[in-house]
């Protein structure tokens, strides 16, 4: 398994408690990936912390799943059944059989850092610390870029005052090496980076704000304990414009439709209603509210009295021009079912970023063997009727790796990877392809042109009797070495030389009768 | 005698690699994306097992022109066999000038599997370009080997379709 977001969890799970050996690889310190940093779940409105929290305890002490956080998988070798992963944990300078997970160390440590990652930029951290309180596992990470130990030598305040003498400045990276049969890809998503679009203002306009900032804003555990308040902290708004479709449905970013942005921009109406008063202004290109219960949840927003403008937000400036703008923000659209332009001063803008496919999505893909679409989110084996596999037999994909998904949709998709998975391993046996390389020894002059072709090793040289030999384990099919053995000793299940020569000769049959008739 | 109303359609063999241009073929086709029906396809699993032989035989038979598709480079799905299959283009475009046909009669071109309307705008062009080179009249010049013209028994060359593709 690798990613610890919901849909790795769920997937964890399932086959944990079907009795089998899962190793689940996340690249933070702790699981619980987007979704611990949420506080509402739509459209029940449930705490996302109250139900994943449990899981991820699961998770954790669960006697089938070796827990591979702060790790990162750097090469895969095999093939399905028979993979061969190398992970490298990243040095926690935590010795974690010694941590009690007691959190002096992060009481004490002098350093205050940004925590751009779990708090989206919007509180601090110290240098060593666990994301939140929840985390699992528990232990601290130093985080060495900007420990003061590490930059200047001396510090060290954790390690004086750790009761249990856990903190080990000399750790170093382990790289580990584990045989899986199947493996399951939930790296998740990254959200779009709202500053390509200067026109919506975020990181110039203090009170334009992400999706991600405001879901830490209303969290109950997050900076400002829940109270949503404009950017000095203390300010609460009183007119609210929640901008859809930020950087999806857009030709000039993403095309595609992000898929939880309305129901997401629906949530943020609701709270800042529910918690402010304020009024509500929700400014969409199209209403996309499908699944179940979700267009209820619409005509409860509606009816709470959230007003609703239909029409792409052009800009949202503080120059104002009228009057009554002065120090407010102004948003600039067209009302499309009106038909004319508005201009609304409101006091906070929220623009729901679109999900992108993590910016390192080709190089994972790549190392997993498994192809990536144009916009970089991982191909299924059929769009329809196999979403959770891949092309690559073994490898299989959930949640929003494959594209923008809801919770829901990314937990469907990691149980019914974890099934896939489990119908693997109960078959003892698998169906490979068939097309593998074969080598004729009689022909094979033993001349070794095809053995530096193979890219996966399996092609051998035989000395004592100087031919080539293939491996049909490792053979994958493509057929380079057909193609180029001279002596014509190698052949290809299914694309044999003269099967291919026929359909050549199949396909250009009728071409030849015309032709035929304009003699010379 | 061929009837001289009709515009010259060029044929053109088309090699497809099974991990990319092939389903970008499938996905243009079930999107309902036109490509002219000019170009034939033939699936393999990688443009690497593109023995250079095939292009001269399609050629031989009949074709105007022949398409060869892979994996943009990085992405193949056996790692690089694209490249070998790169350095075969360039080595048979070579030997065509050599024997007098247009190189530009044989074209190679990359597509994803995500990339349908791409790989139909490619060949659309594709049989643009050959449409206006006009037909190779290869047939007419040199005498054919007797099992290319003489067509083979249906089922026999029917059953070998089916297998390959």
């Amino acid at each position: 398994m690798v990613g610890g977001g919901i849909a790795g969890i769920q997937a964890a799970l399932e086959l944990a408690d079907a009795g089998h050996r899962v190793y689940l690889v996340e690249r933070e310190p702790s699981i619980g990936g987007h979704m611990a940093q949420y506080d509402k779940t739509f459209p029940t409105l449930d705490c996302a912390a109250c139900i994943l929290t449990p899981r991820m305890v699961s998770v954790g002490s669960h006697p089938n799943i070796t827990l591979l956080t702060w790790s990162e998988v750097e090469k895969v070798d095999g093939y399905v059944g028979n993979f061969t992963a190398t992970i490298r944990k990243k040095a926690r300078y935590v010795n974690v059989d010694l941590c009690t997970g007691c959190g002096i160390c992060q009481e004490k440590c002098p350093k205050i850092v940004i925590d751009t990652v779990y708090e989206a930029g919007l509180a601090h951290r110290k240098a060593v610390y666990t994301p939140f309180p929840q985390a699992v596992p528990k232990y601290p990470v130093v985080d060495m870029p900007n420990c003061t130990y590490f930059l200047k030598g001396k510090c060290k305040a954790c390690q004086k005052f750790c009761p249990t003498e856990a903190i080990d400045f000399d750790q170093q990276d382990e790289v580990i090496t584990v045989e899986v049969g199947n493996i399951i890809l939930a790296t998740g998503f990254d959200l779009f980076d709202a500053r390509r679009i200067s026109q919506y203002g975020y990181g110039r306009l203090a009170n334009v704000f992400t999706s991600l900032e405001f879901e830490r804003m209303t969290n109950a555990s997050g900076p400002t304990n829940g109270a949503i308040v404009l950017r000095d902290g203390k300010r609460i708004p009183r007119t609210v414009g929640i901008i859809h479709c930020v950087g999806s449905r857009d030709c000039n970013y993403n095309t595609y439709c992000s898929a939880i942005c309305c129901m997401q921009s629906l949530k943020f109406a609701h709270l800042v209603k529910e918690r402010t008063g304020a009024t509500v202004y929700n400014f969409y290109i199209d209403m996309r509210t499908p699944a179940k219960d979700y267009d209820e949840f619409y005509q409860r927003v509606l009816e709470e009295g959230t007003l609703f403008v239909r029409g792409k937000v052009a800009e949202v400036t503080d120059a104002a021009r009228m009057f009554g703008e002065e120090g407010q923000l102004i948003i600039q659209v067209e009302d499309t079912l009106a038909g004319y332009q508005r201009r609304i001063p409101v006091d906070m803008a929220i623009l729901s970023a679109a999900l992108e496919p993590r910016r390192d999505a080709g190089d994972v893909a790549k190392k997993f063997g498994i192809s990536c679409s144009a916009n970089g989110w991982f191909i299924e084996k059929h769009p329809k009727l196999d979403p959770v596999a891949t092309m690559t037999e073994g490898v299989f994909i959930a949640g929003c790796v494959s594209g923008p998904k809801d919770i829901p949709a990314s937990v469907v998709q990691g149980a019914a990877a974890a099934a896939r998975v489990l119908g693997r391993i109960q078959q003892g046996e698998i169906e490979l392809e068939p097309i593998r390389a074969t080598v004729d020894e009689a022909r094979c002059s033993g001349c070794r042109i095809c053995n530096d072709l193979c890219p996966f090793n399996a092609i051998s040289f035989v000395a004592e009797r100087e031919v080539t030999e293939i491996n049909a384990a490792l053979c994958q099919g493509c057929g380079t070495c057909v193609a180029a053995c001279p002596a014509g000793a190698i052949s290809g299940t299914g694309f044999s030389n003269e099967q291919i020569l026929s359909q050549i000769d199949g396909l250009l049959l009728r071409n030849v009768e015309p032709l035929d008739l304009v003699a010379v | 005698m061929s009837d001289q109303r009709l515009p010259f359609e060029p044929v053109i063999v088309g090699f497809t690699c099974n991990w990319c241009s092939y389903r970008a073929a499938d996905l243009a086709g079930t999107a309902r994306i036109k490509y002219p029906p000019n170009v034939r396809l033939i699936r393999l699993m990688c443009s690497g097992r593109l023995d250079p032989t095939f292009v001269l035989r399609a050629f031989a038979g009949g074709a105007d022109g022949v398409l060869l598709t892979g994996c943009h480079p990085g992405e193949c799905h056996y790692l690089e066999q694209n490249y070998k299959a790169l350095r075969r283009f360039r080595l048979l475009q070579r030997t065509l000038a050599g024997v007098g046909i247009e190189p530009e009669r044989v074209r190679l071109v990359w597509a994803s599997a995500a990339e349908g309307a791409q790989l139909a705008k490619a060949i659309e062009t594709a049989v643009e370009d050959i449409r206006a080179m006009g037909p190779l009249h290869w047939m007419g010049r040199v005498p054919v080997r007797p099992e290319i013209t003489v067509a083979q028994p249906a089922a026999e060359a029917g059953a070998a379709v089916e297998v390959g593709g």
